[in-house]
Order: structure tokens, then sequence, then C-alpha cells
């Protein structure tokens, strides 16, 4: 459909195959130092966005970011921007998505769901979440690349948004502490049953 | 024990015999606690066993000890330790070679070295990067995205790029990019006796990059800042070259600078049956001899496209068939691809249905590096075993026919998959490994499959290494002053054969 734009947010995230530890003091988690990509999720969504436009159904894919110069966040995995900001637009969502499909002032949505799959019919403007079956990005290649570095990139002040000057709120959540779980403790070898059910029991299991 | 006596496993052609084991001495292993801490160590069957076998058939021989050192300082200080007391040491990696390579005949000290898994100095001006052997290719590819690059070096498995360095792995893409060789730039080996050597010179290695092009911190270790690679050399013996595809048999690969080439602009991937092996193959020829840059050509005869398609829910016809993968610009590859589809028309192949997402494309080579386990599942509980020959193109159409009707003859389940650009193919022999009588037909087959291939002017292992299995026929193809040569090497560097016994020579 002509004119259909498609607005992805994207973050910066440590990179999913890293070991996520515990930083010293226990308020976070070690970023300093660690790989960081952008988020697999993002990838796939602007992916999508991207295959929108080449098929002609998209015009203009816009990616966004908010945050400092290393924009960084996870949502701490909750998985709820997507949905809070439908709520907050009062937008319908499709969220999980694995199939995207526009249909004139509307769009189709197959989701991933507990049962299996789960297809709407969306009015647009919606909200969208993708799911790591919706697609597999391409990788960037060096044209590409060297291209991407003379498209415009907007920073616009977060106070243009908020009615001039008021500071952005505060966070409302405070982590008080981040532990990591027990290590792992040795295990036993028993030769046989009988001595089974002695540890057992002697460990007052039964 | 019969079978390995009917493949002609027992008995080298070295000084000692191939599978004599002594004891450690006493107190080693405490040794070897010291230097690596004891977490480090274990002597437990289970760990002993999983380190005493690869993918290939060889029968399972357990080392003595594993030690996982986290620094090459510790790797030299282990080294040393094995030398001075006699001990054998064998290098592992990702355990997924083909030829029996880890196996530890004589017993001794097993190097896991997976735990040091640094990349570091990667330069995108460049296109270099070093790795430890514990990064898997797949592991650098993922790192590498985002910068445009990659390592194309592919042979199927999720193998460590030290452990394809040192089998000189190859794989699907081989024709246009190059096996391992030529894409090593520099290896950091430690020597059997604990000196460390850098094959093309130490600091000869790529610019350390900034931050933000998310690079390096990949396990810890950091390189120093170095000198980036040159493109040619000509200072002294080619050491990085003598290194790559030693196998183990002349020092630990702790480190490979690689060369790292540009992502294609555009891929398309399609399949195209023939009416008949030959015509398969000599398509292959005719791609190559008309200068088409075909990133990947790889075969399968119909018995391997329908094990293939079974075990991956594909539906492909069963018949001879090649797998094509174009690499190219947006233009280019339309050329290619007009290419590619006449001449598959002059050999009386199908039409091509060209793959460009890459899911699809996933999927179709997701099917091919499962031959391996799709051949293997044609039996359920048989054994397998891989030819690897190579042959100049211009004898393949005629080798690879004569095989063909060898397996027949010989009533042997065989399918057959190659990498035909580089005129290398492999005959996945699926048999009974408690029936003396068609493991020796096996064996009988892979003999005269690798004299075939001598006669045509070929070798016996295109990629996989000599390792176990093969060092009769390397005797027969290098000739006796080509072997003594390698054996006058290998004595020097490893004068007591204590670097992974029992390979190669």
């Amino acid at each position: 459909m002509a004119g259909l734009r498609v607005l992805v947010g994207v973050k910066r995230v440590i990179d999913y195959a890293v070991k996520v530890r515990v930083a010293a003091g226990g308020g976070g988690v070690q970023t300093q130092g660690v790989k960081h990509s952008l988020n697999p999720f993002c990838e796939i969504a602007l992916e999508e966005g991207v295959r929108l436009r080449e098929r002609g159904a998209a015009a203009e894919v816009v990616a966004v970011s908010v945050g400092t110069r290393v924009c960084q966040a996870i949502d701490d995995d909750c998985n709820q921007t997507g949905q809070l900001l439908a709520a907050m637009l009062d937008w319908p969502q499709g969220t999980f998505a694995s199939r995207v499909e526009p249909e004139g002032e509307w769009v189709r949505v197959q989701r991933e769901v507990d049962g299996g799959l789960e297809t709407l019919r969306l009015r647009l403007p919606a909200v969208l979440t993708a799911d790591l079956r919706l697609n597999e990005p391409r990788y960037a290649t060096l044209p590409n690349i060297m291209k991407a570095k003379k498209k415009p990139l907007e920073v616009v002040a977060a106070s243009e948004f908020l009615g001039g000057g008021s500071p952005p709120a505060p966070p409302r959540l405070r982590v008080l502490k981040l532990e990591e779980p027990p290590p792992r403790g040795g295990g036993q070898r028993v030769d046989d049953v009988p001595a089974l059910l002695e540890r057992l029991r002697a460990s007052g299991c039964i | 024990m019969a079978l390995r006596r009917v493949l002609g496993l027992g008995g080298a052609l070295g000084r000692r015999s191939c599978c004599s084991k002594r004891p450690l001495p006493p107190d080693f292993v405490e040794a070897l606690r010291a230097v690596v801490g004891g977490p480090n160590v274990s002597t437990a069957m289970a760990v002993c066993e999983q380190h005493g076998h690869d993918e290939s058939m060889h029968a399972c021989a357990p080392p003595d000890a594993v030690v996982w050192p986290q620094a090459v300082g510790q790797v030299q200080e282990l080294a040393a330790l094995c030398y001075r007391c006699r001990v054998p040491m064998v290098p592992f990696g990702t355990g997924t070679g083909l030829e029996g390579g880890v196996n530890a005949v004589q017993g001794g000290v097993c190097f896991d070295l997976s735990r040091m898994d640094a990349i570091a100095e990667l330069s995108l001006e460049d296109f270099s990067v070093t790795v430890e052997p514990g990064v898997t290719r797949k592991a650098l590819n993922s790192h590498l995205r985002g910068t445009g690059l990659w390592f194309p070096v592919d042979p199927g498995a999720d193998a460590s790029l030290c452990g394809m360095a040192a089998t000189g792995a190859s794989g699907t893409n081989a024709v246009r990019y190059g096996t391992m060789r030529p894409n090593v730039l520099n290896l950091r080996v430690v020597l059997p006796d604990g000196r460390l050597l850098h094959t093309a010179g130490p600091g000869r290695q790529a610019r350390w990059a900034p931050e933000g092009l998310g690079c390096a911190r990949w396990g810890g270790h950091v390189g120093a800042h170095s000198l980036p690679p040159c493109r040619k050399r000509a200072a002294g013996y080619d050491l990085t070259s003598l290194f790559v595809g030693s196998e183990g048999t002349l020092g630990f690969l702790t480190q490979a600078t690689l060369r790292l080439h540009p992502l294609p602009e555009a891929t398309a991937t399609t399949t195209a049956t023939f009416p008949s092996v030959r015509a398969a193959v000599s398509c292959t020829v005719q791609v190559l001899q008309a200068a088409v840059p075909v990133a990947r050509i790889e075969f399968l005869d119909e018995v391997m496209v329908g094990a293939c398609s079974r075990f991956s829910g594909l539906e492909l016809p069963v018949a001879a068939t090649l797998l094509l993968e174009l690499h190219g610009s947006q233009h280019g590859l339309a050329e290619q691809q007009r290419q590619a589809e006449e001449i598959v028309r002059l050999n009386g192949g199908s039409s091509l249905a060209w793959a460009e997402e890459p899911e699809e494309r996933g999927r179709l080579w997701a099917m091919r590096h499962s031959a391996w386990y799709a051949a293997l599942a044609l039996r359920p509980g048989c054994q397998g075993y891989s030819t690897d020959v190579c042959v100049p193109i211009s004898r393949l159409p005629n080798v690879v026919v004569e095989t063909k009707r060898d397996l027949q003859d010989s009533g042997l389940t065989g399918p057959m998959v190659g990498h035909v650009g580089d005129g290398n193919f492999h005959c996945l022999l699926i048999f009974n490994a408690q029936d003396p009588a068609e493991a020796q037909r096996v064996h009988a087959f892979a003999q005269r499959l690798g004299r075939r291939a001598l006669a045509a002017g070929g070798t016996c292992t295109g990629e996989h290494g000599v390792g176990l299995g093969k060092r009769a026929l390397l005797l027969e193809e290098l000739g006796q002053e080509g072997l003594d040569t390698l054996r006058r090497i290998k004595a020097a560097l490893d004068p007591h054969n204590l670097m992974n016994p029992g390979k190669v020579l």
C-alpha cells in the first residue's frame, strides 16, 4: 500500500553469545569491555521492514532508538515494550509475529502462541513485535555499510518531545540487588540402589 | 578389533608400534595440576573417552589424561613437561574430524584447547583476524556480523578454526574462496618442547581496530599492538604452509591469523537434476571451463539425494543432482545465472529455480550439510566411513562413473556427495561393523578408489587429512623419497615422536 510508513525501534544490547556476569557491587551486569550488538529481535524487525519496502508494501522504513550515543536496553528481557507502546497509543497489537502481510488498511499477522499459531487481522496503524521465526536477517555487505555511513542520521533532543523544558521522568524501578545463582555443587556417585536410598534418607529427602 | 585389522589400522609405518601405551610417570598428573589447576585436569574415564574419538568410525582410543589450558603460556609449560617426561601429546579442538586425528593411540595427554577462545586483532581494512582454538567458524562469522566481512571456508561441521588449519580443511566454498591453506596468514605454534613459534614472524598480525566496531574481548585474551599483515612475502621457507595440514603432528596451533573476504552483495542458490551422473559431472567441468565464478558447486548422486530429502523433509527429485550457488553484485549475478542455466540445459539438466532469500538457501545447504547423518540414517545401527579422493577436473567424470559402477558391483551402500568444483568427492560408505565380510568389501573398495584417484593424477585425501586410516596410501601417493622427507622434517621438529603419534606418518 503506497504511503505505509514503518517505524522500527532498535537497541544496542550485550551480544547474545556473551556469558552475562553480575557486575562488582551487585547493581547490574558487566557491560564494560563486553561485546555489544544490535538486539537480534530488533534486527529481525528491521529486516521485515526492509522486505516490506522491497516488496512495495511500504514506502519508508525509519529506524529509531532512544538514549545516549550508545543506546542500550534489553527491557530486562520482560517483553513488555511493544505491548506498553500499543496501550499508550491505543493501537492494536500483534506480538510474536512470525508472518506479516499488509492488506490495504489492515495487516494480517500470524503469531506464535503456546498452542500453535494464531492469525489476527489488525487495522492500521498497529504495533507489531517480532518472533525469531519471522525472518532471517541479511548480513550487511561492505558496499552497503559504506553507503549507510552517508545516510542521514537525525538526532533529536528528548526535550523537544516533552513539551519544552520538562526533564524526562526519573526511572520508576530501582535495582536493589543482582546476584548469580549459587554454583552447582558436585554430584556424588553411589554403587547401588540400596546405597542411593541410604543417602536420600540421610539427607532428609525421603 | 577385527574391523581395525581389516581396515589396515593396526601397525604403523613409524618406529613405535601404533598402539603401544606406556603408563604415565608417577606424580605426573600432579605436575599437570600444578600448571593449570585441579579443575582443569581430568583422568575420569568418561572424559577421556569423550576425548578419544572424533566423528569417524575409528575405535575410541582414550588418552590417560585431559587438560584444559587457558592461555598459551600454560600450553607451553604443559608441552615442556610432557616433553621432559616423554609423554605423548594430542591436540583437541572440537573433535569433529573424520580421520581419527584425536584418537590417542599411544595414550598420553589430550590438550583440550577449547577454553582458549579469544578473537583478537580484527582489521577491517586489511581483511584479517586472529583466533584461538576455541573459536569455531560459525562463532567467528557471527562475531563478524555487521562488518561486511566473512570467513568462507565451510567444511560443514562447526569446527574449530585452528583445527581446520591443522587438517588443511576445505568445504563447499573452496572452488571460489580457496581452502584453509591460502586463507591462513600466520600461526602461533607451541612446538613439542614448549618453545613458541610464529610461522610468519611474531607481531606480523592485524592492527587493533577500535572498540566501536565491536571486536575482540571474546573470552578475555587481548593481543598486543602489532603490524598489519602484508599481501605477499618471500622471506624464508613457508612455515605457515608446513603447519597447515600437519594434523597435530608437528606442534599445537594455538592461534591462527585468517584472511577474511567481503560478503557477496547478492547470492542465489539452485538445484539442477540430470539424466545421469556423467551429465551432472560434465556440466560441472563445463561451468568451470566457462569461467563462471561459481561459489559452490556440489554433486549428490540419486542415493544421496533420496537420503537427504528424507532426512531433511525436502522433496527433491531422486536423480543425479547439482547444488549450485552464485555470488556477485546484482548485475553480475544475473549474468552468472544466465550462463549457468545455459550450460545446465546443454547437459540435459532440469530448469533452475533460484532461491535468494536466506531462509530458502539455508534450508538447501542444511540438507546438504546433513549428508553424513542422512547417509547413516539409511541403515540405522551401522557405521560410516567417508572416502575423500580428489582428482584433476578433466578426469573427474570418468573417475566418478567408474566409482559408481564399482559401488554397485561390490554391493555396498555408499551415497556419493562432493565438491565437484574442486574435483573432490566423498563416498559415504555405510556398513555393518559386525559383519567382517562387508567390512572387508568396504576396505577393498576404499583401497581401489584411492588407487584409482592416484592413477588419475589425484590425491587419496582432498580435505579430510591422512589421520589414522590413510597412511599406506600416503606412501603410494608421495613415494619413498616424499615420505622420507616428511619423516626427516618430523624428526627435526619432534625427535621423540610425542606429537600426536601414530598419525599421518
